[in-house]
């Protein structure tokens, strides 16, 4: 993969408060890249930064070989989408989706096959004529997916695009989201609050948090070794493991439930505890289990309507993974 | 919720203040407007002459020709004022924003004649202006037509009614999402390509309203003609003033005032039906 958008050690504050400190990230071509980050991490700024609505305070926003931070945003070869979608209210959907088209002056005739082609893409060819206020909150965002996607841009912002939508219809705009973005072959750079969405979706996730990078990597390695306790918490859930001076987090799903009887193997920590609380969660129950030793565990176990209260717990050694505690001053999240 | 009583109690003195000083005044006039005159006597038999006189006599359409004449001009330059100067306070004034508001409105403060009498020494011939054109040796000799003349209106008129315009202009610009015009930035969009595609259409009905105040009020206006309009300025409403004061046929002023009634009526409910057409939020 070849580095497609640059980041070089961009810094913003509003008035006086730090918004976004020293990041650093390289995006490739066709990547599907997601911003991931509590609501005033800084995300909708970075995004702002490199769509041209916000300039930063210091560091550069390279496009291949041509600095981009320095031009309007109209001279930038990006789109966005939307948090609430922003169609034009007196444009038809085809007026909208021809908007861009018609600013950079396209032939009318590659207008129209363009916008039909856009549309189609996302289904919408039966609504071309009407109004955007005329359409569901699904529509309006396939509507905004096409305006930008006909522009052919060399990346594609998505602004918490899917936030309006309810869980069902989510979903569903995740994986035509994902699938569109296969076709089409764009540089998605996704910002989300909502870390499921993220996982589901991305090549790779750049966790921020206080306007900083903590973690960039794939969801898959963001999940099963987070590099530090915010990381950790931030996705999915986990237990915090102190061994010496080393802290450690062990996702629930990786404690076992077993028998008084079972022979601990070599790597294996074997512990004996109290049910407190059991939650009922589809698939799975949470278990939150007091051991003997005073530590709280939370364990995930395939769902069973009872369990005996005295329970037996065992993870292999590996399944904790170690990482680096969060400034004790910094908040971190649940 | 509140009861019933209350609500019928609370609609009384608004209903009871149109019934008064609204709907019987305006029968009375219509009432009037098919009286006559006879030896300076009202005589309250019904006729129709007062309108027919209104048609023959080339003198009333005339100046209503003319009061149509300048508040179209009027109307012409306060949104060439207005739309401008709302878009500026709306768009681009930043922080200075709440003050250049106040600013336009303030003068709505100062009395109507005093802002009529502050045209007359500027315009009059030993005026400020004509002081200064002559100082300054741009005119050898006053320059007469800048008073008492349908130009002097129109520039009194337009300074005074132009506030008017700018309010619905600014806020339906107000009004618009600016999330549309970084949408239109984002497209590649400049930004006069977005001020006339996007601001613009979204903003006439703002437009058309403001419109609409600085046409009907200057057309019904009548100070400014009287103080600054000399006998070239005259407009309807003077008609109707003179009529109902020193000539004394009140039905035939009450024609006239009927007539502008209705003419106004039937343009503000088309203009309202044209913003209700154009908007779309």
């Amino acid at each position: 993969m070849t580095g497609l958008l640059s980041l070089r050690g961009i810094s913003k504050r509003f008035s006086n408060t730090p918004v976004l400190r020293d990041v650093a990230l390289q995006i490739a071509e066709g990547e599907f890249l997601t911003i991931l980050g509590e609501s005033g991490s800084g995300k909708t700024t970075l995004l702002r930064i490199i769509s041209g609505f916000e300039r930063p305070d210091t560091g550069e926003v390279w496009m291949g070989t041509q600095r981009i931070d320095t031009l309007a945003p109209n001279r930038r070869d990006v789109n966005t989408v939307f948090q609430h979608y922003a169609l034009f209210p007196h444009l038809s959907v085809f007026e909208n989706v021809a908007y861009g088209l018609r600013a950079h002056r396209v032939p009318e005739n590659e207008i129209k096959s363009r916008v039909e082609a856009a549309l189609a893409q996302v289904n919408m060819t039966a609504f071309t004529s009407r109004r955007p206020t005329a359409l569901s909150g699904g529509q309006q965002q396939r509507v905004a997916l096409a305006r930008a996607l006909v522009n052919r841009p060399r990346v594609l912002l998505l602004d918490e695009p899917l936030s309006a939508l309810d869980a069902n219809l989510r979903r569903q705009m995740q994986s035509e989201l994902k699938t569109l973005q296969r076709d089409v072959g764009i540089t998605f750079i996704f910002v989300t609050h909502d870390q499921e969405e993220a996982m589901t979706l991305s090549d790779r996730i750049a966790l921020l948090r206080s306007g900083e990078l903590e973690q960039v990597s794939t969801p898959r390695d963001l999940y099963n070794h987070p590099q530090t306790e915010y990381a950790a918490t931030f996705v999915g859930q986990t237990n915090l493991l102190r061994d010496g001076s080393q802290l450690l987090s062990l996702r629930p799903e990786h404690i076992r439930i077993t028998t008084r009887d079972t022979v601990a193997g070599a790597n294996v920590v074997r512990l004996k505890g109290t049910l407190r609380r059991q939650t009922f969660n589809g698939p799975t129950d949470l278990l939150e289990i007091e051991c003997e030793n005073g530590l709280k565990l939370t364990v995930r176990a395939p769902n069973q309507p009872a369990r005996p209260s005295e329970i037996w717990l065992e993870w292999t050694r590996d399944a904790a993974v170690p990482i680096k505690p969060s400034c004790t001053h910094e908040r971190t999240a649940g | 919720m509140y009861s019933r009583a209350y609500s019928r109690l609370v609609t009384i003195p608004p209903l009871l203040w149109v019934t008064l000083f609204l709907l019987i005044p305006y029968l009375f006039l219509f009432c009037f407007s098919f009286w006559q005159v006879h030896a300076q006597v009202i005589v309250h038999s019904w006729t129709l002459s007062n309108y027919g006189q209104l048609f023959h006599n080339p003198i009333y359409l005339q100046v209503l020709l003319r009061s149509i004449r300048i508040a179209a001009s009027v109307t012409l330059l306060a949104l060439c004022l207005g739309v401008p100067l709302a878009y500026y306070v709306s768009f681009r004034s930043g922080t200075a924003k709440n003050l250049l508001y106040q600013l336009v409105i303030i003068p709505l403060w100062v009395s109507y004649l005093v802002r009529a009498y502050a045209w007359k020494t500027i315009l009059g011939s030993n005026g400020v202006l004509n002081t200064l054109l002559q100082y300054t040796h741009l005119a050898q000799h006053a320059i007469g037509f800048l008073l008492y003349s349908p130009f002097a209106v129109v520039l009194t008129l337009t300074h005074i009614y132009t506030p008017f315009a700018f309010l619905p202009i600014y806020a339906s610009l107000e009004h618009i999402p600016r999330n549309l015009i970084e949408a239109s930035q984002d497209l590649g969009a400049s930004r006069s390509r977005t001020f006339w595609k996007v601001i613009f259409p979204l903003a006439l009905p703002g437009i058309v309203a403001g419109a609409t105040f600085a046409f009907v009020l200057s057309l019904g206006d009548f100070l400014a003609p009287l103080l600054l309009g000399g006998p070239s300025g005259i407009m309807i409403s003077n008609i109707v003033v003179s009529l109902f004061g020193a000539a004394y046929d009140w039905p035939l002023g009450a024609a006239v005032a009927v007539v502008m009634l209705i003419f106004v009526m039937a343009l503000i409910a088309s203009t309202e039906r044209l913003e209700r057409k154009l908007s779309f939020t």
